[in-house]
């Protein structure tokens, strides 16, 4: 589904992906973990198409098609799904209203004709359910007065209704209490299938108590470090990010 | 006096015809606050860039214009061509002026209460009223204000609505001012006046709209008084023609314990200048003046407020929005004067700007002038331009870039119009504000 290969980004001059190597099939899920400025949010960002990136070089084909040369709209429309880290706030536009303008701009893409406000909301109320997500604030604006748990919420709540092809969470599950973090997690393993591939990005091991990865990688320094199964995760966390940057650096010495 | 040639003799020989009307009809009262007006106007000429007051706004290719009175001879307008600028079925009292003058079979007054007047005020002019004559021209001054004193020499005709002690009109009560800009610059002076008697209630909205897109100047002026304890919901809309001059003066009066509001949109025209100046002298009153302005082109609008706590405990706010695109300007100027016994004021003020192109330019100038000493008095302003990452957000859900920015400046304007009253208008004031945006694929229906 989608395949990135040596992948180079810079943002404002400076080069944060280094030559970026996945490959990444329907029905997988992969972890990208990593410390902190290692490039796992900006290669979410990049894939969803945010034009503050520029990629310098290399390639990224998403089911057959050149991923770069595609607007961050048109890809969502054709199955791509961002949750935000930090999820914008927009006064004074509802979830339901923008969230029914985004599903029918992608039915569009896909010829189907626009849902209906009575289908809609049918389809809202069931996967609304599926987060635990009181109806009331999909009412309101757009994650406006929204604790970081609703925010987050909200985001897997779109995914479930766009149905991407491909999702990509980035650390969806950053700063969320225990009870967030389980209804999160159990709103990504409902939407878990085999036509679906999901890229996990995230900080921290908890997550994947929750939601068991097919594959783990580690970024470091813009690099794809090390590739794994989900035991990879209990070693990082277990060893820290430390060692592992360590024999980066040197790997990186040897090979200039 | 002013270094542009002004074309004021059409204005002089107007004169001279409203003034012979008055001495032949007998109307003493309103011979004397003409020429009083008159003689005003000819001193002040029209303002210059130089006037602290108007050093935003340039009138000088409207001092320029040779404008001769408009509908002369009348030209028929069909309620077909009227249709696009009422509310609708919200619409209960139509009163519909045309290029000036009041049109009765365009106009409709069933379903108000019986208690009312609702008139035009060149008949009540004539048959002669008691609050008329107390009123007119008693609020809105002319002294510093040119156009005041010209609308005030020249006023022919306009809204009259007097609302009786305790009377309650929930209905609406739409006043529509039509030009129908001939080929010829042409000019008219709408004259309102709004009366709501104690502890009464009235609804009032108020559109100027231009059928051509011919040179024409809307010089229009409304007083509103409201007596104790009244309640007065204002709404002024102007969709007035492309080459269009819209100068305008809204002059509300009052007193104990009232309650007022005014929301001004601005969709039209090419140069529009709102003064807005409201009197608090009563203990008790609260006033809220709204405004929401989307230009593109060239159009410029400068609204001009002034709110005069002269009683304690009194509570006003403005809230002013522009969105501006192309090479549009949007001027806000708003001056709090709170007087040495106005004590207890709550006073808040806010502006905020949202440019869509490099071209545009917003302009915010808040004046307190606070001579008591236990007041609250806030005011701000933003300008701002439409949020990158909010777009992106939109955008990576699969909205196009259009669509994204027409939602986002649409929820801009929107908030505005959540506050107008009365209700029934929000739909169509928002419809209004939805054909203003670039073409998108959003469904116009509630957004929130």
């Amino acid at each position: 589904m989608l395949e990135i290969r040596n992948l180079h980004a810079h943002v404002e001059g400076n080069e944060i992906l280094k030559g970026i190597n996945l490959t990444v099939n329907a029905g997988e899920v992969h972890t990208i973990m990593g410390p902190n400025g290692s490039g796992k949010s900006t290669l979410a960002q990049v894939l969803a198409g945010r034009d503050t990136y520029e990629v310098t070089e290399g390639e990224v084909t998403y089911c057959g098609e050149d991923l770069i040369e595609l607007s961050c709209d048109a890809r969502a429309r054709k199955g791509i799904f961002l949750a935000f880290q930090y999820p914008v706030e927009i006064p004074g536009v509802s979830t339901n209203y923008f969230l029914r303008a985004a599903l029918n701009s992608i039915r569009k893409e896909q010829g189907l004709d626009d849902l209906d406000a009575v289908d809609f909301l049918q389809l809202v109320k069931q996967k609304a359910k599926l987060v635990e997500m009181d109806g009331s604030l999909l009412k309101r604006s757009i994650n406006e007065g929204f604790s970081g748990g609703e925010k987050k919420r909200n985001e897997i709540f779109q995914m479930a209704v766009l149905d991407p092809k491909l999702a990509i969470l980035d650390e969806t599950d950053s700063g969320l209490d225990i009870d967030a973090l389980r209804i999160v997690s159990n709103g990504i393993n409902k939407i878990r299938g085999a036509d679906r591939a999901i890229i996990l990005v995230t900080h921290y091991q908890r997550l994947l108590n929750y939601v068991v990865p097919d594959f783990v990688h580690v970024l470091v320094g813009g690099r794809i470090v090390k590739s794994g199964g989900k035991e990879l995760a209990l070693e990082l966390e277990e060893s820290g990010y430390a060692a592992i940057e360590k024999a980066a650096e040197q790997a990186a010495t040897v090979a200039s | 006096m002013v270094e542009v040639q002004e074309k004021t003799d059409a204005f002089v020989s107007e004169f001279r015809r409203c003034e012979k009307n008055a001495t032949q009809a007998g109307h003493d009262w309103l011979f004397a606050i003409r020429g009083k007006a008159f003689a005003r106007f000819a001193e002040l000429g029209f303002p210059t860039t130089r006037d602290e007051e108007w050093q935003n706004t340039n009138v000088a290719s409207l001092a320029k214009t040779a404008f001769e009175p408009a509908g002369r001879p009348p030209n028929r307008v069909t309620a077909e061509q009227v249709k696009p600028f009422t509310f609708g079925a919200a619409d209960v009292g139509r009163l519909v002026f045309v290029d000036g003058r009041h049109a009765p079979e365009l106009s409709s007054l069933d379903g108000l209460p019986n208690e009312i007047t609702v008139a035009s005020l060149a008949s009540v002019i004539r048959s002669g009223h008691a609050t008329v004559e107390q009123h007119l021209s008693k609020h809105a001054g002319f002294e510093d204000q040119a156009f005041t004193a010209l609308n005030t020499a020249l006023m022919e005709d306009g809204a009259f609505v007097h609302v009786p002690k305790g009377i309650v009109v929930e209905q609406l009560i739409h006043i529509i001012h039509i030009s129908t800009a001939a080929k010829t610059p042409s000019v008219t002076h709408p004259r309102n006046l709004i009366v709501a008697d104690a502890s009464s209630q009235v609804v009032i909205a108020e559109t100027y709209a231009g059928l051509d897109d011919g040179v024409y100047l809307t010089n229009t002026v409304t007083e509103i008084v409201a007596h104790d304890n009244a309640v007065v919901d204002h709404c002024k809309v102007v969709r007035e023609g492309e080459r269009s001059y819209h100068m305008s003066t809204l002059q509300i009066h009052q007193y104990r314990d009232t309650t007022t509001t005014s929301h001004a949109f601005m969709m039209g025209g090419s140069l529009t200048r709102n003064d807005v100046n409201a009197v608090l002298d009563g203990e008790g009153g609260t006033c809220t003046l709204n405004g929401l302005s989307m230009l593109d082109g060239t159009q410029h609008v400068d609204n001009h407020l002034r709110v005069d706590h002269a009683k304690p405990h009194c509570d006003s706010r403005e809230f002013f929005k522009n969105v501006l695109d192309g090479a549009s300007r949007g001027v806000f100027s708003g001056r709090i004067v709170v007087h040495k016994d106005a004590q207890k004021t709550d006073a808040k003020q806010s502006n905020m700007s949202l440019l869509l192109s490099d071209k545009s330019q917003a302009d915010s100038k808040p004046q307190l002038e606070i001579f008591a000493d236990d007041v609250k008095c806030t005011h701000g302003a933003t300008i701002g331009q439409i949020d990158k990452d909010a777009v992106f957000y939109l955008r990576s859900r699969g909205l196009d870039e259009q669509a994204a920015h027409g939602m986002l400046v649409y929820a801009f304007a929107r908030e505005s119009i959540a506050h107008a009253r009365p209700e029934s208008l929000r739909a169509h004031l928002e419809d209004l504000a939805f054909s203003r945006l670039p073409e998108t694929r959003l469904p116009r229906e509630d957004i929130s």
